[in-house]
Order: C-alpha cells, then structure tokens, then sequence
C-alpha cells in the first residue's frame, strides 16, 4: 500500500488523483501504523514551512517520518521541510537533507511558476526521463544545492530540484501536476 | 529556463462547455472533460475554466465539475466565475483546483485576495483584470461585471494593488482586442508586465501564430490564453508550439 501522508498543507487530493490515474491505489493518511507499514510513503504539500512544521511536532510525526525505512518521495514544501532550516517562518526542519531553504531573490517574477526543465543523474528515479523534460514548478523558497542534491534546475540561480539521501527521495516540482514527465517519475519512484 | 505558458480557456455552462467545437476526433463537444484531456495530449500547459453559469444550483454543479477534472487531467488548472467568497474559493479548492480566479469580486472586496492567499498561499489566486483603452481620456481603466461596468479604476493602479494584496499571478484582459483576433494589446501588457513582479497572463487578441510570438518578445508576460481559436482548432496547439519554438521563444514541447 502507498501511503500519502496527510497533515495541514493544500494540494494532497492532487497527487491521490495522480496515482489513482496511473492505477495505483493508495490511502490519505496521518496514522502512524498505516504510515510505517506502508510500502511507500509520499510527504506532499503546499503551504508555509513554519505552521507546517508546528503542525508536524504537534502530532508526533516529523520523528516518526524520520524514522522511516520505506521509500520516502517530498514533493514541494515536502522537500523543503526534509531539509535542516527554512528561511520561511525560519524554522528547522527534519534535517534529512543538509541544506538550508532560501527566499528566491526578486531578480526576476517571483514564485518560480511554470514548467522548466532540470539537470539530472542517473538515479533512479529519473529512469526513462530526458533533461529536456519539463516538470511544473511553483515555489517561491528554494533548497540549495548540497550534497544529497540529485538534479538541478536554474531559475534566478541554481537550486535544488531534486535530493536523495539513503531511503528518502524528494522533488521541488510537481510530478503529479507534470503531465506524462510526471508520471514517469511517480511509477519510477513507485517501483524502486 | 522557463518556459512561458499556452493556456486554452473553456467556458462552462450547467456543467458543460458553452461553444460549438469542431474537433473531428471528439466524441462530445460539450464535455469539459473530454475537450480537457483533448487539450492535455496537445501540449496545453494549464487549463483555465471559467463558469458562466448564473443559477442558485451553480456551485453545487460547479465543485462537482471540478472533482471530476481533477481526477482526469494531470497539468495545473484555474476555475473562476462567480468566485465572491472565501467560502467559494474553499469549496472549489478543495475539490481539487491548483488555483482560483477572481475578478468583480476582488474590485468589490479587495481583502479577498488577501483572505485566500493568506489561506491558500498567493499560488492559488489568480485576478481576473478586464481593462479598456478609453481614447477620450487616453487611459486604461478597469471594468467589471463582464465588462459592463467601469470600475473607477486604473488598469496599471489597480494591477499594483493587486500584486500588493497577495495575488499570485493576473490574467489581464484587454478589452479592445478581445474577439477581433487583431493581436494582443501590447502597450498594455508591456506597461503592466513590466511594473509588475508576479506572473501576467496575456489574454484578449489572439489570431494568429505570430500573435503570440509578438506578445512573448516584446512584453515580458509569462503565459498567453485563448479560447475560440483553439476551441475551434483555427490554431492547434502542437502547431502554435512548433512555430514558436521555431522562432526562439522558450516553450514546452
């Protein structure tokens, strides 16, 4: 079973819509048991770093993300809460990632909204996926490049569009909003 | 790099899309979800639906239009018409839209742009703004109402605001060109794109091809909309994306 994480951030029905559509199911979910027995575990979201991360320690759940063994995929704030420190609300965060989440500088349009395409390596997750792919963005805090960066993107600057570190993957686009692009990397995460 | 945006607009009445489509390879022209998934495979890179339907059933019809979008159809999209409240916004949100548009709404109360951004985050709101050149005056101002009413406001004024108070993005309509498919209106959409630092979608004018390469080269706009000449195939999408490609704007192919 895949198990997508459920807490106080927008756009979760999306990526349910997404595996469900690529005939996956899957269930919305804040309980630990479903969450730890679950093959896969996806931590999505849209939102504001700091309340979400208030809300995370509230439940119990940014230990219990953590301590997962399954594959992990943040998408967006996901992502973002994955890493040690957000400039948004200036919060830590799970610390999986180390790296810091930085406002984008308003050189240009700021959030970062639309589709762009990204550098990659050969990790899994981007099996069957050209660089000349275009993902769906929208962000306007971004997470810098470190070393669990797997794949880049430049827009103002270059960031992190995707990290791994051990069992966690995570993804600053929208594979679920990226059209076929997206799917490829959701039944590439799903099948790892 | 980014790529700027094409994004069809389909108007949807009692559920259903309001003018006649030619597409030879659709089953039911008046099914949003069919002419939806139609534009997906053609390279749309977001949908916008804007419903005109004015009964009291409407919302009701509406949040379950956009359950079933959002279980079909993999790219970002935008509903507006007839959004007024926090209320309405929450309940096609929650249905499962990327992003809500409003536009006599936001002029009436413009803390509502406020109250969804601050809710939804400024990703999900996106103003509507319907601007006429007024020769008399040489100015650009804004209607409201489907563009019955002026506003008693500037076009450039109101747009700054609107930045301002939290939108994430405008979709700015010029009503001069709107339906004459003359091209974009772009002394207007160069001023405002430029004073701005949130994304403009060009709207109103398009024709032809070269419409929209005039329109990304020389305004700094991130997306174009259109409605009739996709509806009616006179520009099919994969086309329009060559061409423009073929001529160095950046888009997704």
């Amino acid at each position: 079973m895949i198990a997508i994480i459920k807490y106080n951030a927008g756009n979760i029905t999306s990526v349910k819509n997404a595996l469900n559509m690529l005939g996956f199911n899957c269930m919305v979910t804040d309980r630990e048991s479903d969450i730890r027995n679950a093959d896969k575990v996806i931590f999505p979201g849209v939102g504001e770093a700091s309340s979400a991360m208030r809300y995370l320690k509230q439940k119990g759940m940014d230990l219990l993300i953590k301590s997962l063994r399954q594959p992990v995929l943040g998408i967006c704030l996901g992502q973002q809460l994955m890493c040690s420190f957000s400039e948004e609300g200036n919060v830590s965060g799970l610390d999986i990632f180390n790296a810091r989440v930085r406002k984008f500088p308003p050189r240009e349009i700021v959030p970062h909204m639309g589709w762009n395409n990204i550098m990659h390596n050969a990790s899994g997750l981007f099996a069957g996926i050209k660089e000349s792919e275009d993902f769906y963005f929208v962000h306007s805090y971004y997470c810098e490049i470190a070393q669990d960066t797997i794949s880049t993107c430049d827009y103002i600057l270059p960031f992190s569009a995707a990290m791994q570190k051990d069992n966690f993957y995570a993804v600053q686009f929208h594979p679920e909003k990226s059209a076929e692009t997206g799917a490829k990397l959701l039944i590439n995460f799903l099948r790892l | 790099m980014l790529k700027k945006r094409i994004i069809p607009c389909l108007d949807i009445k009692d559920g259903r899309t309001v003018k006649g489509i030619n597409f030879i390879d659709i089953r039911d022209a008046g099914d949003p979800i069919e002419l939806a998934r139609r534009y997906v495979k053609d390279g749309a890179d977001e949908l916008v639906f804007l419903d005109i339907t004015a009964t009291l059933e409407k919302r009701k019809t509406l949040v379950r239009l956009v359950e079933r979008i959002a279980r079909e159809i993999n790219i970002p999209f935008t509903v507006g018409g007839g959004i007024n409240s926090l209320e309405d916004a929450k309940a096609v949100i929650h249905a499962g839209a990327d992003k809500v548009s409003i536009n006599s709404s936001a002029v009436k109360i413009p803390g509502l742009i406020s109250k969804i951004a601050g809710s939804f985050g400024s990703q999900c709101v996106v103003v509507a703004v319907d601007s006429k050149y007024e020769h008399e005056n040489q100015r650009h101002r804004v209607f409201v109402n489907g563009g019955r009413i002026p506003a008693g406001l500037n076009t450039l004024d109101w747009a700054k605001q609107v930045e301002e108070l939290g939108a994430g993005e405008i979709l700015l309509t010029s009503m001069n060109q709107d339906g004459t498919k003359n091209g974009f209106d772009i002394d207007l959409l160069n001023t405002i794109s430029k004073a701005l630092n949130i994304p403009v979608i060009a709207s109103g004018g398009a024709g032809q091809q070269s419409h929209f390469k005039e329109v990304f080269q020389k305004t700094r706009v991130s997306a174009a909309l259109a409605a009739s000449i996709f509806h009616f195939a006179e520009i099919p999408i994969p086309l329009l994306k060559e061409y423009l490609s073929n001529n160095n704007v950046f888009i997704r192919i």
